[in-house]
């Protein structure tokens, strides 16, 4: 697939950045702002998309990027289970919310809440990232 | 507020009318992302921040998704001659969904008004949330903390389905 | 009223599903009575004059909206996406073999 013109390269390269910081931004004040792992998720792989779109995919450089994408996919939910099961390796329940509540209203609390986030946030991007280069690679006229 | 929410509502179901009897794909796609940025507007409405900022952000991937395969396959409608099978099951069509808009509007008597809901565990969510799990976006208390299997489940659902889409659209291996 | 309206909104969908004979417009209705039931759970959990169930100081009792809802509804917004992409995938895939979209003509075709 061929990319788009010099301008909207240059401004997608100069907004992407900006998308990707406020993804994260979202995903790692979840539990004290709106949002949150699945929000911030499509928010990043949102940025990713812009700068597929923009420029262009060579079947060479996506394969490896597609890889990628499936490793991060894999890690981010056995992340999510890792820190699930870490409670009943303690001998009590799934899910327990094993570190220190912290302070309310401040960035390190909530225990494993945005740690969970993180995991979610990982998995949500980098799984949108590949539906969408798998359809981007999808071929007009592939007839039978 | 409430005379907006039934003018958003209005405006959702023309463009699901258009989206579904238009006479081409691409506008039939487009006009889907009239009712899904509908409900952007609603949820905020609705005192739901979290809702739209997930809603606008998928609607956007969902069109860029359909565009795509519409853009890649075809744009044009299939046209239906007009027999008498078609107009029977039409009228058969229409009938049915009258009566299933009798039912409907029968069962909406029996909630309870729009605006003063019964909770009864959501009290409990809302006095505890803080105290129990320390975040202090409720909603995010609840589906990573009280309700987490729920999340680990729908987790595991989406990349199932992430799996399913990448081995059906791989082209390594397929018969030429 | 306003949930008569939600309603109507799902028979569209509905109708969609049942009269029109074109993939694409399946996956589009159903879509549509995807967005109409995360509505109605929305709707559900609404309180007058209250605010986002969001705690922003540890003081003052405010009035929240029911969180339960918004929290079942947020994951199974992003289900429907990737549910959504797995049916385009299928109906791109059987574009690819029969030609077109119609299922009439995939049922002739038989393999």
């Amino acid at each position: 697939m061929k990319g788009m013109t010099e301008i909207v390269k240059t401004i997608s390269r100069l907004l992407a950045g900006l998308i990707f910081f406020y993804g994260i931004y979202i995903v790692v004040f979840g539990h004290l702002t709106p949002g949150g792992g699945f929000a911030g998720g499509i928010v990043i792989s949102g940025a990713f998309i812009l700068l597929i779109i923009a420029n262009g995919i060579d079947e060479e450089k996506i394969n490896r990027v597609r890889e990628k994408a499936g490793f991060l996919e894999s890690s981010g939910i056995f992340l999510f289970w890792v820190i699930s099961t870490i409670g009943l390796c303690m001998g009590t329940f799934f899910f327990l919310n094993f570190l220190g509540k912290g302070k309310p209203l401040n960035i390190f609390s909530a225990g494993t809440v945005p740690l969970c986030n993180i995991a979610i946030g990982i998995e949500v991007s980098a799984a949108l990232c590949s539906i969408v280069i798998a359809f981007m690679l999808v071929k007009k006229g592939d007839k039978k | 507020m409430f005379a907006l929410l039934i003018l958003l509502m209005i405006l959702m179901i023309m463009g699901a009318i258009v989206a579904v009897q238009s006479k081409d794909l691409l506008s039939a796609v487009i006009s889907m992302g009239i009712v899904g940025f509908g409900l952007t507007l609603v949820f905020l409405i609705l005192q739901a921040p979290d809702l739209a900022i997930v809603q606008i952000a998928v609607e956007t991937l969902t069109l860029v998704i359909l565009i795509a395969a519409v853009m890649k396959t075809t744009m044009k409608e299939i046209k239906v001659r007009k027999s008498t099978v078609v107009i029977y099951s039409g009228i058969a069509t229409v009938i049915v969904l009258i009566i299933l808009l009798f039912i409907l509007g029968d069962t909406f008597k029996e909630l309870p008004a729009f605006g003063y809901p019964e909770l009864r565990m959501s009290e409990y969510y809302i006095e505890q949330g803080l105290e129990k799990t320390g975040a202090a976006n409720l909603v995010t208390s609840v589906i990573l903390d009280f309700r987490a299997y729920d999340t680990l489940g729908e987790a595991t659902v989406l990349f199932t389905a992430v799996m399913g889409i990448l081995a059906v659209l791989r082209r390594k291996g397929r018969k030429e | 009223m306003i949930y008569f309206l939600c309603g109507l909104l799902f028979l569209v969908g509905l109708s969609g599903i049942l009269l029109k004979r074109n993939l694409i417009k399946i996956i589009i209705s159903l879509t549509i009575i995807e967005y109409s039931l995360f509505m109605f759970l929305a709707l559900v959990g609404y309180k007058h004059k209250a605010v986002p169930p969001i705690i922003t100081s540890l003081t003052e009792k405010n009035n929240y909206v029911d969180p339960l809802p918004q929290a079942l509804v947020l994951t199974a917004i992003v289900i429907g996406l990737a549910t959504t992409a797995l049916l385009v995938a299928l109906a791109v895939r059987i574009y690819e073999k029969y030609g077109t979209f119609d299922i009439r003509e995939i049922r002739k075709l038989k393999g």
